[in-house]
This record gives C-alpha cells, structure tokens and sequence, in this order.
C-alpha cells in the first residue's frame, strides 16, 4: 500500500512523516515518531489512553487515522510541560498521588487539561462526568478529582 | 543471616511522611517506558492466531501458504515450544496455556503465531494459517460442569481429596476440607438457622496495560525479555524452563507495569515471543490487543456458593457451614480452596465446616485477582450474616463484633490467631459518622467484613552509597503502585538521611539476586524487610570506616541521626562524621559502600478490614448507584499513608465493579459475547463518589516496623457491603452478582409475585 | 516433640490422623520426618505447604525453629494477588 505524505504541527513543532492510509494517529506517534506517552489501553475508543487534543478537540488518538492530522494542530502529553515548568495538572496530580500504575496517566492528564481549559470552575460532578471516557482501574478516582480540582483551584489563582 | 524482624514499638522520622514518589515525574511527563513502550532495532511484529471454538480437537494445522508471505519471519505451534516441564504439571499447563497442544480449551486459546516485519503483514498471515479442528461439546457454566453428565474437559482428572479414588473421571479436579468442632451438633443447638444459595460471575483483572513485551533470542542462547510483569524474576523462570534457556542467560527486565493485579503473574505469550524470536533470528516484539486480553488472559473464577450459618436467641453464632464450588478454567487450580480458608476467617467459631470444589470449564485459564478467591466467599458468608443479624433482631455490626475473632480464637482455616483487627475495624466501624447519616427513599446502608492472609517470600535488595553521600537502591519487587516511594522512606529512615538523597529503582534479573513476585500484599512487606536487612549491613561498613578515620576501635562508634558518632568520654573532642563525610573519603578508606541483603520474608501479618457503603436504587430500571462508601483497614504500619489509602480505594473500586456490573457472558456456543471495555463495563469516574478511608494500624509482630500488607484486603468487602446495601434499599436479599438492572429487576418481579 | 495438626486434605495422606506428634526441631526437619512416615506426602511438600507456627503463616522459612508448646498448623501453599 502507498503511504500517505502528513504534514501536521505537533506540540508546537512542524512534523511531516508517511504512513499508510489505515494507520491510526496512535500508530503514527507511538511508532513512527516514537512518542510514547499516549497508551493503547483498548484500541476502540473506550478507555481514553491514548487521549490527545486535535485543533483544540480532544479526541481518542486510536480512532482518528494518522492521515488525518494533514494540516492541523497535535497536543499531546509531551508537549504539556513548558520547559522544566511542569502544568499545574502534572503537579498536582503527584502531590495527590493520583497515580498508581500510571497508565491511565497521561490521558487523564489530557482530558483534565481540555476540561478545565474549556471550564475552568467545574464541580465535583462536572469533573467526573468530564473525566468518564478515560478509564482508571487502579486508583477508584478519588485522588484523581481532588488534584484535578485543586488545579482548578490553582491555575484560577495564577 | 542475622535479620531480627520483630516488632520494636520505635518512633519515625521518615515513615509515615507522603512525599512525592520517586517515578512519579516519569508517569505523569509520559516519559515512563511500560511494555508496549520498547523497542528493538530490526524488531519484527508477533501476533497469536487464537482458536474461535470453546472445545475442540486441533486435527492439524498447515502454515505453508502463511509461511510463504512475503514479510514474514517466522510461523511457530506448539510443535515448536516442545514439552520440556519433565512431569511439573503446574507448568506444562503455562505451557499448554500459551500455545495448545492437542485441543482448543476456550474460545480465544492459543494455536499458532507469526512474526512478520509489520503489524498488517502479521496480520494478513494469520489468516493464511489452516487450522483443522474437530469441535468438541463444552461447558462454561461452573453448576453444570460439575454434573456427571458434563462434558469431560480432560478425562484424566479424577477428583481428588475424596475418600475413595473415583471410577470415572470429572471436571471436579479437587475436593477439599477446613474446619473445626461439630456442625450438626452446633446446628442442633440454634435458634436460628438461615441457609442461602449464592452465585458470583467471572470478571477480569482489568488492567488498562494489555500484556505486552519484546523477546530477543540470539543464536548462542543468550536472551533478554522486556515486559511487564508482577513478578521478572518468575518470567525469568517460567521462560527458561519452558524454552531450554539458562536461567542467568536470559535477562529479564520489568517494564513500568499497568497494573496487574494478579493477572501478570505468571507468563501468557512471553513464551510465544521468545520462540518466534528464537526461529525468525531477530528481535519480536508482541502485544496483546484488548479482545485477547479478555479472551485469553486470566480471569477469576466464577462461583456458586451454599452457606449455613446458625446462632442461638443471645447473638452468638452455633455453627456455620459452607460449599464452595469455584471455576478454574481448563486447569486443575486451587481457587475454591482459598474461599474454603478465608470464608469465614473473621469469625469466632466453636463448629465450622468449609468444603470446596475445583471445577474446569472451557473458560480462560483462572488467575489470581487482588485477594483470590476471598471476595465471592465473603459475599456469601457476609449476606447470611447479615440476614441472621435480622433475624435475631440484633444490630449488623453488633452481631459481628459479637461473634469476631481476637487474638487467641482458632481461625476457621484452622491455626489460632495472633494479634489481628477485625475487632478494632468493626469498632471504628461502629463509631464511623458514615453509619449515623440519614437515607433517603431508595437507598440502603451495607457494611461487610473481609480478610486476607498477606505472604511475604523471595527477596533480595542492594543498597549502594554514592561518593556524594547519596543512595541507591535497587529492590527485586516490581513497583505496582508507590513501592518505591516506601522503600526510600525505609532506606532514608535507618540510614537517618533525608528520603530527596535515596532513589530507588527496581533492577533486571542480571542484576539482583532472586525476588519472589509482587503478589500477596508482599511488595511493601517483603523488600522494606531486606531494605532494612540492607541498610543494617551499609551502617556497619559505615561505623568501620569512621571507626578508621578516627582510628578507634569500631566498637564505640554507633550510627545515629545519619551520622557515625564515637561513643565515650574520651572521644569528646571527635566530631560527628555524616553519611556524605564517609561517602566522600570511602575511595580512601576502603572503596565503594554497600550494604547488601537476601532473605526469606515470612510472617506477613494477616489483615481485616470492614467497609459501610449507601447505595440508590431506581426502582423502575433496576440501575444502582453507590452514593458513599467507607473503607476501614488495618495496615499495620503505613510507610507512606497516601499510597495506602489509593490500595484501599482502588480495591474499594474494583469491588464495586464487580458487585454491580462486570461479568463474563459466553454464548450458547461458548464464546465470549463482551470482550471490551464497552461491553464489560469497569467503574468510570461519574459512578462513583469519593471514596473515604480509615487506616488502623495494630503492628504485625513479625516486622521490625509493625507492617502488614495492605494491597489486597481491600477487595474483600464491597461485594457483600454493596450487596447488603442493595438488599436493604429494595428489600429483597441479593443472591447472584453482578447486581446489574436486569437481576434486581427480576429479584424485585419475584418477590411481588412471590 | 511437637504436636502438629495437618488440614483436612492433608491427613488424607497420613493415615487418616489430623494430629502427630514429632521429634522436629525446625520446619525442616519436620518435614523430613513426615515424608520418612508418610510417603505420600512427598508431593504435598514438593507442590508447596506452609506451616503456621502459632498462627503466623511461614511459606519458604524452612529453617524455622519449632518452639516447644507452639502451635504447629501446616496449610496449603497459597498465591496472592
Ligand atoms: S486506546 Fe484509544 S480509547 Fe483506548
Ligand atoms: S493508575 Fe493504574 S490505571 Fe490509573
């Protein structure tokens, strides 16, 4: 099969790379480009693994295909600390221990991101239907809604 | 060696402290490497080609038109992982398990596999490779595999543990037996006698990492397997003898692992990998999709479970009687076993009697999960206590502590106890805000008890001391969920240094010497004890090495406060040396410093916790939610509270998963109708509330620090709180989980007609 | 001597009796003494038993000593999780 010529931008750096017509953008960052961050949890669209933010929309990197980042604009969980300034989500996160495995990690991360981007006071219950399409089976989420809040909480003062 | 590890009541500068955890920075930059995050150069692709029938004779398999593909390295079955067990049967099934040798077990069993130089090339061979099967009747349904007239899985599994071996044989491959006293006589004795029938379903592990790894075979034998795994140093083993390695030849390293839980414990498809690799002559790296993980990677059992329980008008329990009859999978296990144990552990019992029966199904092969065994039992148990409590008009939880086990009661499984929680948890219980807050329409209060035992095992750490002054450790236990940040809490603890100047990580097989698996609630256990061991060891060079400087007798230095002191009047004048002082003279005094440590970690204490949970439930659908939950635990000692209370959360969690919606549903064909995450549905943040945690800490006896472990207990109690709860908001007693909307539909339609 | 109580599936394979009395001073040596007596439970030991010495469970500690007076169990090896 031919392979498609992608010219994308991806966390703030001009990226160009071939990959075949099938091929998921999860493929494309985990294989071709070798960023590893976002996880392969289930490959369907379920567990929000492999989140990253298309032209500001977050999405299930494993059903978007690679072909479709042509043109636009990739976030993804490499790109979320600005030099050695980790965001206050990835702060946070480790001072509540809102990690255990750690899989799930930089797809909550995301996920947080583009909600509180979106909603910057979210309650309780915002945040946890906004956090429904990623999956965590180590933690049961309470450590992960109290650092998500307290970053709220933190970036609102900032 | 000279370890003492008993308890001293002592005070803690560093333990008990929540910094942040070591490979946290790692974990949340995406930088951490789990299996699937590893690559090799000139690495190819393996995929497993996996049998769509539950039961069936592999007839033959022809690989030719696969082989012939271009881009294809390799086409292995089990022809080319020959048997090599030499009569281990645990392990000829891994084995069998990993690849089949003559028949298909379950839907999703292993039967062939290719190593292509991509994902769609493996892909494509897969489907070039003829497989010739006869099907064969199956059963998955643990009640009617234990039937005589089932349909037999292996006919030469006669049961064992009976009085006289049978004629015929039967999928029960186990019976098996605890407890003490006289049932019928204590029966005979109460007042109230309630009797139940209770069914649980499977249910997965659900770790959100899919097995994954890469094998590297090199023609002169040597190897190295990245992967991740709960136990390298078991990998390491399992994959030597299965594959004719040398054990020191193959290097095992763990990867990051995206929890386990019991699931990786032992090998799946490494073996699989390494033989492709061995025959394509090239590195393969191989990972599970999601639907193989559900399919073909361990669950736990499915259960059905009778239990008697009796007590007389005062509240104190006569006798108490269970059958437990647990699903294995196509391979003799001893998961029932393990309900007959800890079924009624929590308890104060003159008469009790657990039998259990070990039952294969074509189902995948069983594994552990947090605790095995020990949630379904206590659901059963705990449901009939509860039920009992009503009866006699008593109190759920005064009736417990009436009847819980202390310190000096036999255990049902049949040792008598040391110093143990369950009263101290009830009693929190009891006192706990969470019991005296108001319900509204729909909604019930359940509490339930739990026990496991904890093991410790295998263990082996290096303890190394930098030039400037700072501290490595290297630790055999793989890190499931902030052992590391405990271990460097323990090293900074003894070495009296602060825990920012210990790093801890957790090395290959080359590296160290054996570890047993983390499993068991050993992590923490286990590897704090041989940090200790260690960090004894690298004070005593370190008093030898001040004792030089100073040149005094090493006998009147001590270490204290992280600084070696020279004890006595006459030294008055001698400064302090601190652990960065020695650390930087150490090329001149003698050369690099260590302290080293291997040992057997036993004693682990066993733990308790009870758990109050609130539950709504819609009447017109059926559906339920869990609207506060409470988890009371003892942990002995925590070292690092917060990763503590995420064990207990998490466990609280899955608990709650499995009581209200996870389960494996097979066909009438015997395949696996939801192997998804879409399908079998694992809590989401928005079912759940908060999860409150309550840590107790009664200090095992048989570690320096008091600690027991905590990952496992924790699992324990929800299905028998939620089902209580549930019970008491319709009204109807819960007897099958999950309780999903069509069950407590149907309960509530019975009980109407009823 | 040491009393030791075997569980149920156990004294299955020695004579039918749940209780011994034996001349053992670690688990070691218990074991030793108890596949000398009863040779059927060999494969017991070798598939893995563990021995609660007043009831704190030792899994791998052969060389455990057995105090006079204790309480010996031996139980099935388990696994975790
Ligand atoms: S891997 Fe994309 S949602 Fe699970
Ligand atoms: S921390 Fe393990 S899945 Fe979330």
């Amino acid at each position: 099969m031919a392979g498609v010529a992608v010219s994308t931008t991806i966390n703030g750096d001009a990226v160009e790379y071939l990959c075949q017509p099938d091929e998921t953008l999860l493929d494309v960052l985990r294989d071709r480009l070798g960023l590893t961050g976002a996880k392969e949890g289930c490959g369907t669209g379920d567990c929000g693994a492999c989140s990253v933010i298309v032209d500001g929309r977050l999405v299930c990197s494993c059903l978007v295909l690679g072909a479709e980042a042509e043109g636009r604009k990739v976030e993804t969980i490499e790109g979320m600390a600005h030099g050695d300034q980790l965001h206050p989500l990835q702060q946070k996160f480790l001072e509540h221990a809102a990690l255990q495995c750690g899989i799930c990690t930089p797809g909550f991360l995301i996920a947080a991101k583009d909600l509180l981007e979106k909603n910057p006071s979210p309650t309780e219950e915002e945040i946890r239907f906004g956090l429904a399409g990623n999956l965590c089976r180590c933690t049961g989420y309470d450590k992960i809604v109290r650092a998500v809040q307290d970053a709220a909480n933190v970036m609102k003062g900032a | 060696m000279n370890f003492d590890p008993r308890y001293s009541g002592r005070n803690f500068s560093s333990v008990g402290t929540r910094p942040i955890r070591p490979d946290g920075i790692d974990k949340v930059t995406g930088r951490a490497r789990y299996g699937a995050d590893f690559n090799m150069a000139g690495q190819l692709v393996g995929r497993i080609l996996r049998s769509p029938h539950a039961h069936a004779v592999i007839k033959s398999i022809d690989t030719s038109k696969a082989e012939k593909l271009a881009g294809v390295k390799a086409v292995i079955t089990a022809k080319d992982l020959p048997d090599l067990t030499d009569g281990d049967a645990a392990m000829y099934d891994i084995l069998d398990n990993s690849m089949a040798r003559k028949k298909a077990l379950y839907d999703g069993h292993a039967v062939a596999a290719v190593a292509a130089i991509d994902a769609r090339t493996a892909r494509q061979a897969l489907k070039l490779i003829e497989v010739e099967y006869e099907v064969l009747p199956h059963v998955t349904d643990v009640d009617e595999a234990a039937q005589h007239h089932a349909p037999l899985i292996n006919d030469q599994v006669f049961t064992e543990g009976l009085e006289e071996k049978p004629a015929k044989p039967s999928n029960v491959t186990k019976r098996t037996q605890f407890g003490h006293g006289d049932v019928h006589k204590g029966f005979a004795q109460a007042d109230f006698v309630i009797e139940r029938s209770f069914k649980t379903e499977q249910t997965h592990q659900g770790y959100i990492e899919p097995h994954a790894c890469v094998a590297s075979v090199n023609p002169d034998g040597t190897a190295d397997l990245w992967v991740c795994t709960q136990g390298h140093f078991v990998y390491r083993q399992h994959c030597a003898q299965l594959l004719g390695l040398e054990a020191s030849k193959l290097r095992v390293t763990s990867s990051e692992i995206g929890g386990g839980f019991g699931g990786k414990t032992h090998v799946w498809a490494e073996p699989v990998a390494l033989a492709l690799s061995r025959k394509a002559g090239r590195p393969v790296k191989l990972v599970m999709t999601r639907d193989e993980v559900f399919r073909a990677s361990g669950p736990t059992s499915a259960t059905s479970i009778d239990v008697k329980i009796g007590a007389n008008k005062d509240g104190t329990i006569t006798a108490a009687e269970a059958t437990l009859r647990y699903s294995c999978g196509p391979y003799p296990g001893s998961w029932a076993e393990i309900g007959a144990m800890t079924a009624f552990a929590c308890y104060k019992l003159e008469n009790v009697k657990t039998v259990g029966y070990e039952v294969l199904v074509n189902r995948p092969k069983t594994a552990a999960y947090r605790a095995p065994s020990a949630p379904m039992a206590a659901f059963a148990v705990e449901s009939v206590v509860d039920e009992l409590a009503k009866e006699l008009g008593m109190d759920a939880v005064e009736f417990r502590i009436k009847n819980a086990a202390q310190e000096g009661t036999r255990s049902s499984y049949g040792p008598v106890y040391g110093p143990i929680g369950i009263g101290p948890t009830l009693e929190a219980v009891k006192s706990h805000p969470h019991m005296k807050a108001p319900l509204k329409a729909n909604q019930g209060r359940g509490m339930a008890c739990g026990f496991w035992f904890n093991f410790g095992g295998q263990t082996c750490t290096d303890l190394n001391i930098g030039m400037d002054g700072t501290v490595s450790l290297a630790v055999g236990t793989v890190d499931v969920g902030g052992s590391r940040a405990s271990l460097s809490l323990v090293a900074a603890e003894e070495l009296g240094i602060d825990y920012s100047q210990v790093k801890a990580i957790v090395a290959d097989t080359s590296s160290l010497g054996y570890n047993d698996m983390t499993d068991g609630s050993r992590g923490t256990f286990s590897s704090s004890m041989a940090t200790i061991s260690a960090a004894g060891n690298a004070i005593k060079i370190l008093r030898e090495r001040a004792a030089q400087t100073w040149d005094i007798p090493v006998e009147d230095v001590v270490w204290e406060k992280g600084h070696a002191i020279a004890k006595g009047e006459k030294y008055g004048n001698l400064a302090p040396l601190s652990l960065k002082d020695i650390a930087a003279a150490s090329g001149k005094t003698g050369g690099p410093i260590a302290g080293h440590s291997e040992l057997v970690a036993d004693g682990a204490g066993v733990s308790f916790a009870t758990h109050i949970c609130d539950v709504e439930v819609d009447p017109e659908t059926g559906s339920t939610r869990v609207i506060r939950y409470t988890v009371v635990q003892d942990a002995g000692k925590a070292v690092h509270p917060t990763y503590v209370e995420g064990q207990y959360q998490g466990g609280a969690a899955q608990g709650i998963g499995w009581a209200l919606n996870e389960e494996y549903i097979y066909g009438k064909d015997g395949r696996l109708q939801n192997p998804g995450f879409l399908d079998y549905r694992i809590p989401v943040c928005s079912d759940l509330p908060m999860i409150d945690t309550q840590i107790l800490e009664i200090p095992n006896p048989n570690h320096p620090y008091g600690v027991r472990g905590v990952g496992e207990t924790s699992i324990v109690p929800p299905l028998a709180a939620i089902a209580n709860a549930v019970s008491n908001a319709v009204g109807v007693r819960m007897t099958h989980i999950p309780m999903s909307p069509p069950r407590i539909l149907a309960a509530l339609d019975a009980e109407r007609e009823g | 001597m040491v009393e030791v109580t075997l569980w149920g599936s156990l004294s299955a394979v020695a004579g039918g009796k749940a209780k011994h009395d034996i001349e053992a001073k670690d688990i070691r040596e218990l074991f030793r003494k108890l596949a000398e007596q009863y040779p059927g439970i060999e494969p017991w030991i070798d598939r893995g038993i563990a021995v609660a010495i007043d009831g704190t469970i030792y899994r791998d500690t052969w060389s455990k000593e057995l105090p006079p007076g204790a309480e010996i169990f031996l139980l099935p090896r388990l696994a975790g999780g």
